[in-house]
C-alpha cells in the first residue's frame, strides 16, 4: 500500500537517473548521428567525431588522455577486460594476481575464473572498516605476481581505499595495478595519475549517465589480450561497432560530472550525516557500517540487530522508499554480504542490514521521510523477532 | 518477485507473538546465517487451538511462518504434520525459486512444535 507522499529514491549506488541533458544527447545522436565511426563516409566522420568528443571528456573525467580509454558495455566488462587482458597478456612473466576480498563480484568472479587457468590468487583482507593496509599488499607481492587488484571505492559500505599508496607499492615492485572506480567517479575526485593505477574501470550509470556504456582506462604503453576479437576497434582492445549513443551520452555526463561533482558531493555528504545521525539517534542497536570519514559522501549502510535486511528493504518500499539490502539473501543464498563477512562484522549484524545512498535528486525533506518511516519498521520486525530482546 | 499473498501476509502476519504455557516450541534456522522461525502451539484433545510465531528473516521467511499459523488452527496433530514446507508455498501463490530452500522452513518449524508437543505429552505419562 503506497502512502500518498511522493516515492523517495534511496539507491544512488545501484543506479542513477538520467540527467536530462544526457538523454537529449542520446537521443539526438540516434536520431540524427546513426553513423558508422569506421565508416569513410561523411555519416562515419560525423560519428567518429562525436565518438571522439565523447571520449575526450570521459578521459577528462579521470585525467586520462583520449587514446587511454577503451569503452566497454560497462564497469562489469571493464573490470573482465582489466584482470583477464592484464594476466592473459603476462602470462609468460607470473601466474599469480591480488586482489581485495571485498572487490565487485566482476572483479572476484573474474579473479576465480583466472583461478581456474592456473592462475593463484591472493584475496586481501580488510579490517572493521574496509580497508586495505597497503603493506599487506606489499608482503602479499611475489615475483610472480602479475596484476593487483584494489577498488577505489566500495560499492556497498562505501570505504574509499588508499589507492594511491597501494599504486606506488605496485609501480615500485612493476606489478601491474587496476583499479574498480565504478562507485568512486563522479562523487570523489579520481586522477589516474596520481591513483597510480595502470588500469581503472568506470561506469556511466552510476554519473547520470545512460546503461551499457563504461569504460576502461588503460596508461599508454599496457598490453592487453582483447575479451572480444572482430573489427578492431578501440585501437584493437575491444572489438564491435561502438555504442555511439551510449558513449555520447557518457561523455555528457563525464562533463556535467566534472562541473559538478563539489557541489553534488557536498550536498549528498550533508544529507548522508543528516541520515546517519537521525538513524543512530533514534535507533537502538544500530550501527554504521564502513569508515566513518573515508567514504563516499553519498553512503549510509546500517545494521539492525535482530531484523534482516530484506524485510526492512520490502517495507521501505511498502512506504514508497527505495534502498538496497546489504544481505546477498536476494541472491539466493543465506549468506550474509562478503564485504560485512570480510569486515569481521558478526552474523547478527550482517544479516540486517541496509544501504541508503543519496544523489542529486533528494532533498532534506527525503531524509527526513526515511527518519520516519525507518525507525518504525524496525521497531514493527523486531516485534516479530525471535532473537530480538522485546 | 513476491506474490501478492505473500506481500499481504508479510506486510499484515497473522499470529504474532509467543504463547504463555504453550503446549509446544519449535525453532529452526541458524542464528549467524539466514532465518530463524519459531512456532508455538497449543494442543487441546489432539487439535491445535492457537499457533502463533516470531520469525526473523526475509519477507518469504516471515510470510510462509504467518501462512503456516493460519493452515495448521483447528487440525489434528497428525493432519498438522502432514503440512509440507510445499504446500505452505502453494498457500501463498507460490514462491521465487531462490527461497523454496532458503527461507521455506515454516512447517519444520511446526513439525518441531509438534515433535515437541510429543516428547512432554510423553514425559508426563
Amino acid at each position: 500500500m503506497r502512502t500518498e507522499s511522493k516515492d523517495v529514491y534511496l539507491d544512488h549506488a545501484a543506479t542513477t537517473p538520467v540527467d536530462p541533458a544526457v538523454a537529449r544527447a542520446s537521443v539526438d545522436c540516434m536520431e540524427r548521428g546513426f553513423g558508422n565511426p569506421s565508416s569513410l563516409h561523411a555519416f562515419g566522420r560525423a560519428a567518429r567525431h562525436a565518438m571522439q568528443e565523447g571520449r575526450e571528456k570521459v578521459a577528462a573525467l579521470i585525467g586520462a588522455a583520449f587514446e587511454e580509454i577503451v569503452f566497454t558495455s560497462g564497469g562489469t566488462e571493464a573490470d573482465n577486460l582489466a584482470l583477464h587482458g592484464a594476466a592473459e597478456a603476462r602470462r609468460e612473466r607470473g601466474d599469480h594476481l591480488i586482489v581485495s576480498g571485498i572487490e565487485h563480484h566482476a572483479v572476484l568472479e573474474t579473479a576465480g575464473e583466472l583461478e581456474g587457468r592456473g592462475f593463484r590468487v591472493t584475496r586481501l583482507p580488510v579490517d572493521g572498516d574496509g580497508l586495505v593496509d597497503p603493506e599487506e599488499v606489499r608482503r602479499a607481492i611475489t615475483s610472480r605476481t602479475v596484476l593487483i587488484s584494489v577498488m577505489l571505492a566500495n560499492n556497498e559500505v562505501g570505504t574509499i581505499q588508499e589507492v594511491a599508496a597501494i599504486g606506488r607499492i605496485a609501480r615500485e615492485r612493476e606489478v601491474l595495478f587496476h583499479s574498480d572506480a565504478v562507485q568512486a567517479a563522479g562523487s570523489i575526485p579520481v586522477d589516474v595519475g596520481r591513483l597510480n593505477v595502470d588500469l581503472l574501470s568506470v561506469s556511466a550509470h552510476k554519473l547520470y549517465g545512460p546503461k551499457g556504456i563504461g569504460a576502461l582506462y588503460v596508461r599508454k604503453g599496457v598490453r592487453l589480450e582483447p575479451l572480444l576479437h572482430g573489427g578492431g576497434q578501440e585501437r584493437g582492445r575491444r572489438a564491435g561497432t561502438e555504442n555511439l549513443p551510449g558513449i555520447v551520452g557518457f561523455g555528457v555526463a563525464a562533463e556535467l560530472a566534472v562541473a559538478k561533482r563539489e557541489e553534488r558531493a557536498a550536498r549528498a555528504a550533508s544529507l548522508r550525516d543528516r541520515l546517519v545521525a537521525g538513524v543512530l539517534a533514534q535507533i537502538p542497536d544500530a550501527r554504521l557500517n564502513g569508515h566513518s570519514t573515508k567514504r563516499l559522501p553519498g553512503n549510509a549502510h546500517f545494521s539492525f540487530l535482530g531484523v534482516e535486511g530484506e524485510a526492512i528493504l520490502l517495507n521501505l518500499d511498502l512506504e514508497g522508499i527505495a534502498c538496497s539490502s546489504g544481505s546477498a539473501c536476494a541472491s539466493g543464498t543465506t549468506e550474509p554480504s562478503h564485504v560485512l563477512t570480510a569486515m569481521g562484522l558478526p552474523g547478527e549484524w550482517a544479516g540486517g542490514s541496509v544501504r541508503l545512498t543519496l544523489g542529486e535528486a533528494n532533498d532534506a525533506g527525503d531524509v527526513d521521510r526515511a527518519l520516519e518511516v525507518l525507525p518504525r519498521v524496525v521497531a514493527k520486525l523486531r516485534r516479530l523477532s525471535p532473537v530480538y530482546p522485546n | 518477485m513476491y506474490s501478492d499473498k505473500v506481500m499481504d501476509h508479510f506486510n499484515n502476519p497473522r499470529n504474532v507473538g509467543e504463547i504463555a504455557g504453550a503446549d509446544g516450541v519449535g525453532q529452526v534456522g541458524n542464528p549467524s546465517c539466514g532465518d530463524i522461525m519459531k512456532i508455538f502451539i497449543k494442543v487441546d484433545d489432539n487439535r491445535i487451538t492457537d499457533c502463533k510465531f516470531k520469525t526473523f528473516g526475509c519477507g518469504a521467511a516471515i510470510a510462509t511462518s504467518s501462512m503456516v499459523t493460519e493452515m495448521v488452527r483447528d487440525k489434528t496433530v497428525e493432519e498438522a504434520m502432514n503440512i509440507s514446507n510445499r504446500a505452505v508455498a502453494e498457500a501463498l501463490d507460490g514462491l521465487p525459486p531462490v527461497k523454496m530452500h532458503c527461507s521455506n522452513l515454516a512447517a519444520d518449524a511446526l513439525h518441531a512444535a509438534i515433535e515437541d508437543y510429543r516428547h512432554r505429552s510423553k514425559a508426563e505419562a
